[in-house]
């Protein structure tokens, strides 16, 4: 398949450009956090976004959605990467459909997935209970009682955990802690009785949650899949998240650079322009160059989503750990470059080195994936 | 079935029956590749039949025109080609500057007579070529070459040195850049010509490398005719038509980042090499730096592919092969640094019955000169930063 986008994607990702330039750009972002927000994004804004389809991409047309795919939906996340834009788009209208739509029956699918294409349900993935992500080390417990289940545990991490609607959480119902078998994937609301919120700020001014669970029951029709058997949809899941999380780094380390270079070219030192500096020059030259091998990994992954290609999660842990290094470099170097200004809050470059990192260490860092692409390589 | 199934189709039942067994498999070293010319000797039967084959369909360079013995392909056939030739991990029939350097040139700004005389005995593999770019005194600053070509109505007469020519003892002919106007600003005096190393004046002198092998050479010019027909282009206008021919040369060169297909990729040769344990390589702080590697090389490979598509599809910057050159050498360095490591004290080894003639020590040191060869790394990001990125 060619490695370019078609026109329609081109379409997509020029006006959703255009849309995130004029109502979500980083100083919403700043607004946000300077507010308090409550739930960390802007209603309004989310809206908008649901009226313009974006809720849906990911669906499939029988539940009310577009199907449009993920080359599609990851333009518009490269460019949320550009504005940070905060929003549910990532933990609902990826996360939460595509996890649904791998694992639940079609009753569900017809309940939840129409919800989330029409903008009435928000979801938030409760997995890891780590302080680095680890999707097999799952104590959490959900014990079957009747027709329910009950569940006991804690889980961080849990980005929009404070705002969603629904949890959906990985849970232990056989195994042992680092078994793929015997982890079950249960819905609920977050409001359910047990349930324990407590939000997290994070460095990026964007929210997670850590959730605790005491003896909180749910009904068994609230499993998604076979019971036991959900780390498959769980681990497939993951690697469209990661592909997003690369897609949303390569607009992180595009902007931060187009910002830096824009910067080179007007800031004044020894009575010349900074940007005429060999030494910055070299550096500035071998982090385009990176970004160039950045937009291959991200359009690849995205493409082989797409295709149901079985090299998808390798290539997932590619562009993952490619946008982790390179992401660090990017913000890393747009700091340096603007010197003292770039230290400032005022100053927006700093966001960007802020929202990096909580994405980078999202579903596993560089270490994370450089290890489990290894291994899938058979070392 | 589209076209293009079609075409993949035939091409793969052509290959199967014309693509000898031997080779189905990437070349071993330097000397097991086909570079052909009027002095070469084929390595075997099947290395000829290859050659032979490839270069009546003109396959040994797929894109160029049918008129001029090329493939006529156009972007999409030429890349089911190297798709389909990569499957049964086909090598290439034929390595050339010719096909690499001079015949794109040609092809841009050539007059007709000249693609006409050239382009077919490159096609075949029948006329091989060497670079006359640097001199003693410009390298990097290749504008400042000093090799003159004096005006004598119908022809030049070049005096000077060459050097680091490569295979400049082995080929037949040799693109050139001279000072064909002494007074003009440095780059508006420079002619590229073309002459026969066979012509009275043009001795090439071997020397040795790091790597042990002498593939280039220092190569002096001697009152030397060129006929003036044998300028690309017009006459004191060859530095841009210098600088098209670097973008392919760098290309090339970039490439050498990539894994030959059936080749083991670092990866498999580590894991090999030092064994592996639960799934994990037994080494953790080499496997770290595998598979950066390999990472990077995926990356790498999938950015040459969609350079290549975008500018089929008319999109992208076009100016990427400085980029190119830059990451996939510094990459290659990097392969072979590795392999030391993987390879430990075997990798020293300089001869030996079974080192494949000291291949890791001698490649090794040989990639050292890819940053350097056809421009270095220092300059290819000068390139980007001035050209691409604008910074004065
Ligand atoms: C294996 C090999 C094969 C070759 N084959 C051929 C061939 O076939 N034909 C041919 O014509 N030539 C050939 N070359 C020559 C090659 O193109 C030159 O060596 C190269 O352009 C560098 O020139 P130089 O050696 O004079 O180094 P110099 O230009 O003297 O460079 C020395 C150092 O200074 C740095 N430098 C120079 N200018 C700048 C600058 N503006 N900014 C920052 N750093 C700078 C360089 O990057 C380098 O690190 C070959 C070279 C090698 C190693």
């Amino acid at each position: 398949m060619a490695m370019v986008i078609n026109e329609e994607q081109q379409m997509l990702k020029e006006s959703a450009q255009g849309f995130l330039a004029e109502f979500a750009p980083v100083s919403e972002l700043r607004k946000l956090r300077d507010e308090g927000s409550a739930t960390g994004y802007n209603a309004d804004l989310w809206r908008q976004m649901v009226d313009m389809g974006w809720a849906a991409i990911l669906v499939p047309e029988a539940y009310g959605g577009l199907d449009f795919g993920h080359v599609g939906m990851g333009q518009i996340i490269e460019q949320t990467g550009r504005t940070l834009t905060a929003s549910p788009l990532f933990s609902t209208a990826i996360i939460g459909a595509s996890l649904i739509n791998l694992a639940a029956s079609d009753a569900q699918k017809f309940e939840l997935l129409t919800a989330i294409a029409g903008g009435e349900l928000t979801t938030a993935l409760a997995v890891d209970e780590t302080i680095h992500h680890a999707p097999t080390q799952i104590s959490m417990t959900a014990v079957k009682q009747g027709d329910s289940y009950r569940l006991n545990g804690e889980k961080r991490f849990v980005i929009d955990g404070h705002s969603a609607d629904k949890l959906i959480v990985a849970v232990r119902t056989s195994g042992n802690l680092g078994d793929t078998t015997g982890i079950s994937l249960l819905i609920l609301d977050r409001n359910s009785a047990g349930v324990e919120v407590e939000r997290t700020e994070m460095v990026d001014s964007r929210n997670a949650a850590i959730v605790r669970f005491s003896d909180v029951s749910v009904s068994a029709d609230n499993l998604l899949g076979e019971e036991g058997q959900g780390f498959s949809a769980l681990s497939a899941t993951l690697d469209i998240g990661n592909a997003y999380l690369a897609a949303e780094m390569l607009g992180i380390a595009q902007e931060s650079f187009d910002r830096t270079l824009q910067y080179l070219k007007e800031r004044k030192q020894f009575g010349v322009l900074i940007g005429s500096f060999q030494a910055l020059q070299h550096r500035a030259a071998h982090w385009w160059s990176e970004v160039e091998l950045c937009k291959s990994v991200v359009l690849k992954v995205l493409q082989s989503l797409d295709q149901g290609d079985p090299r998808s999660p390798a290539m997932a842990s590619i562009a993952k750990a490619k946008l982790c290094e390179v992401v660090e470099l990017a913000t890393n170097e747009a700091i340096q470059m603007h010197g003292g200004i770039g230290m400032t809050d005022e100053y927006e470059i700093g966001f960007f080195i802020k929202r990096a990192r909580p994405a980078a260490s999202l579903y596993g860092d560089y270490n994370y994936h450089g290890d489990r692409f290894a291994l899938l390589s058979g070392y | 079935m589209s076209d293009l199934q079609v075409f993949r189709q035939e091409t793969r039942d052509w290959l199967e029956t014309n693509c000898p067994q031997s080779m189905r498999s990437p070349v071993r070293n330097a000397d097991d590749a086909c570079w052909g010319g009027r002095n070469w000797t084929f390595k075997s039967e099947e290395q000829k039949q290859w050659l032979e084959h490839m270069a009546a369909r003109g396959w040994t360079a797929p894109s160029w025109p049918a008129e001029y013995g090329g493939g006529g392909l156009n972007k999409a056939e030429a890349k089911i080609l190297k798709e389909e030739m990569a499957r049964i991990n086909a090598r290439s029939p034929l390595d050339s500057f010719g096909i690499w350097m001079i015949g794109p040139a040609l092809l841009q700004f050539g007059s007709e007579e000249l693609k006409q005389q050239h382009l077919p005995p490159i096609v075949r593999g029948e006329i091989r070529w060497c670079q006359g770019y640097s001199e003693p005194g410009a390298g990097s600053d290749l504008a400042g070459l000093q090799c003159k070509g004096e005006d004598r109505g119908d022809h030049f007469i070049a005096n000077g040195q060459k050097v680091w020519t490569s295979y400049g003892d082995k080929a037949d002919w040799m693109f050139c850049l001279l000072r064909t106007d002494p007074d003009a600003k440095k780059q508006m005096g420079i002619s590229l010509v073309l002459f026969d190393m066979t012509t009275p004046g043009v001795t090439p002198k071997p020397i040795k490398l790091i790597s042990g092998s002498s593939p280039f050479c220092e190569t002096f010019l001697d009152n030397v005719r060129v006929e003036k027909n044998q300028v690309v282009g017009e006459v004191n206008q060859g530095w841009t038509i210098a600088k098209y021919l670097l973008t392919h040369e760098r290309e090339m060169i970039g490439s050498f980042g990539l894994t030959d297909a059936g080749s083991d990729t670092l990866g498999q040769i580590a894991a090999k090499t030092v064994g592996v344990e639960q799934g994990r390589m037994n080494n953790p702080l080499l496997r770290a730096d595998v598979l950066k590697w390999e990472i990077d090389a995926a990356a790498f490979a999938l950015t040459a592919e969609r350079v290549t598509d975008e500018v089929k599809s008319g999109q992208g910057v076009g100016a990427t092969s400085a980029m190119l050159k830059y990451y996939g050498t510094e990459l290659n360095k990097r392969r072979f640094e590795l392999m030391l490591k993987i390879h430990g004290s075997d990798a020293m080894i300089w001869d030996g019955a079974d080192s494949n003639g000291g291949w890791v020590p001698r490649s090794w040191l040989r990639t050292k000169g890819n940053s350097i060869e056809g421009g270095t790394s220092e300059v290819q990001l000068n390139i980007i930063a001035k050209n691409i990125l604008g910074l004065g």
